[in-house]
C-alpha cells in the first residue's frame, strides 16, 4: 500500500514543481487603440467657438486654447476643422443674460468685473445650455459639432516640505544617495479647463469633460505664463483628442509561457 | 471480512488518482502547447490567431495564470479594456506574486484609468 501513496506523492510533486518553476517570459510591443468617448459619426465639420477664459491677464485663454485646439484637430482628426473668428463668449454671456433678465424677472446673478476664481466662471454657465443660440451658431457653419467651454489659467503658490534625492560622499569617495526634506515656497500654474462638446444640428450638449493640470516651479526658477499654459496644455490634449478620435497608446507587456 | 472492502476502495482510490494527476498533467500540456503558439502568431503581429489559442488554452486550464496574462495583453492591443482587466484579474488571482503580471496589470491600469478619467455630463 505504501508503494502507491508514495507514487501519487511523487507524481504531484512533479506537478508541483514543473507549476512552481513557470516558464520563459517575453517582452512585446503593444499598441493599445483607445476608442474615442463621443460619436463624431454624424459630423463632418468641427468648429472650435471659443472659451470662456480667465485666472490671469497674462495669456488669453480664451484665443490661445481655440488656436491650439484647432491646429491639433488638423492634425489628429478626421473632421475639417473650421477657420473662424473666435466667438467672444464673454460678451455674448453677458448680452444673454440681460436679454433674458429683460424679459423674465428672476434670481439677480451679476456677472463679475474679471474672472479670477472658479466661481466667476459659474454666472456664464447658461451658456452653454442656450440650445438655440448653439442652433444658431450651428446653422451660420453648416452644423458641425462644436467644441466650446471654460479655460481657468491662474498663478498658485504653495509652500511646504519637499523631499529631494541629494549625492553624498564619505572619505573614500563612495558615492550614496540620501532623502533631503527642505522647506521651499514654490510658484506654478494651475490650469483647469472644460471642455463642451455641442450638437450643431440641435445645440444640446452632448458631452462635457473637465480636467485639471498643475506645475510648481522653484523660488529661483521663473518660467513664463505663456510657456507654463503650453506645458500644462500639452499633458491633457491626448485625452481631449481620445474624446473625438481613436488614440494609440504604445508600450510593451511581458508574455508569459 | 470487514477489511477487504477497505482494501477494494483503497486500490480504486489510489487508481482514480493516479489516473487524474495526469488528466491533469496532460491539460496543462496542451494548454502549455497553445500558449506557446499563441507567443509565436503573437510576436508576428497575428493577434487575432493569439487570442483563440489563449482563450482555448484558459478553457482547457482555467488555472494557467500565464494563459489568462498573456490574453489579457491580446485584449488590450483589440482595444477591449473590459475584458482585459476581467483577464489581468484571474491571472493577479492565480498568481497573486508574480512580478510580470502585476507590472503588466499596472500598466494596463495606467491606460484604463485614462481612459475612465472622463467627466460625462
Amino acid at each position: 500500500m505504501t508503494a502507491p501513496i508514495a507514487r501519487i506523492f511523487s507524481s504531484l510533486a512533479v506537478v508541483a514543481v514543473t507549476t512552481a518553476c513557470g516558464g520563459s517570459y517575453y517582452e512585446i510591443p503593444l499598441e493599445t487603440p483607445i476608442r474615442p468617448k463621443l460619436d463624431t459619426s454624424g459630423f463632418e465639420r468641427i468648429l472650435v467657438a471659443g472659451f470662456i477664459a480667465g485666472g490671469t491677464e497674462d495669456v488669453d485663454g480664451n484665443v490661445e486654447t481655440t488656436r491650439l485646439l484647432r491646429s491639433q484637430l488638423r492634425s489628429q482628426s478626421d473632421m475639417r476643422v473650421i477657420d473662424s473668428d473666435v466667438l467672444p463668449l464673454v460678451e455674448v454671456a453677458n448680452e444673454t443674460r440681460v436679454a433674458s433678465d429683460s424679459t423674465a424677472e428672476g434670481e439677480d446673478q451679476s456677472m463679475p468685473a474679471a474672472i479670477l476664481e472658479d466661481e466667476d466662471l459659474v454666472p456664464y454657465e447658461h451658456l452653454f445650455a442656450d440650445a438655440e443660440y448653439w442652433k444658431q451658431i450651428g446653422e451660420e457653419y453648416q452644423q458641425p459639432l462644436i467644441v466650446t467651454g471654460t479655460v481657468m489659467f491662474a498663478p498658485q503658490e504653495r509652500s511646504g516640505i519637499i523631499q529631494n534625492d541629494r549625492e553624498v560622499y564619505d572619505s573614500f569617495g563612495r558615492r550614496s544617495v540620501v532623502p533631503v526634506r527642505t522647506y521651499m515656497e514654490r510658484t506654478g500654474f494651475v490650469l483647469k479647463p472644460r471642455f463642451v462638446f455641442i450638437d450643431g444640428r440641435t445645440g444640446a450638449v452632448l458631452y462635457s469633460e473637465n480636467f485639471r493640470e498643475e506645475v510648481l516651479y522653484n523660488a529661483n526658477q521663473t518660467s513664463p505664463a505663456l510657456s507654463a499654459y503650453f506645458e500644462l496644455m500639452d499633458r491633457l490634449l491626448p485625452s481631449f483628442l481620445s474624446t473625438l478620435s481613436t488614440q494609440t497608446i504604445k508600450g510593451t507587456r511581458v508574455l508569459l509561457q | 471480512m470487514s477489511r477487504l472492502p477497505t482494501r477494494v476502495l483503497g486500490l480504486l482510490l489510489v487508481l482514480g488518482t493516479l489516473g487524474v494527476v495526469p488528466l491533469a498533467a496532460d491539460a496543462r500540456d496542451d494548454a502549455r502547447r497553445q500558449v506557446e503558439f499563441g507567443i509565436e502568431v503573437a510576436q508576428r503581429g497575428l493577434w487575432r490567431e493569439a487570442i483563440y489559442r489563449w482563450e482555448r488554452a484558459v478553457s482547457i486550464d482555467p488555472t494557467y495564470a500565464a494563459a489568462h496574462n498573456n490574453l489579457a495583453i491580446a485584449y488590450e492591443q483589440d482595444g477591449d479594456l473590459d475584458k482585459a482587466r476581467e483577464a489581468y484579474e484571474r491571472a493577479m488571482a492565480l498568481e497573486p506574486g508574480d512580478v510580470f503580471i502585476t507590472q503588466n496589470y499596472e500598466l494596463f491600469r495606467e491606460i484604463n484609468d485614462r481612459t475612465n478619467r472622463e467627466n460625462i455630463q
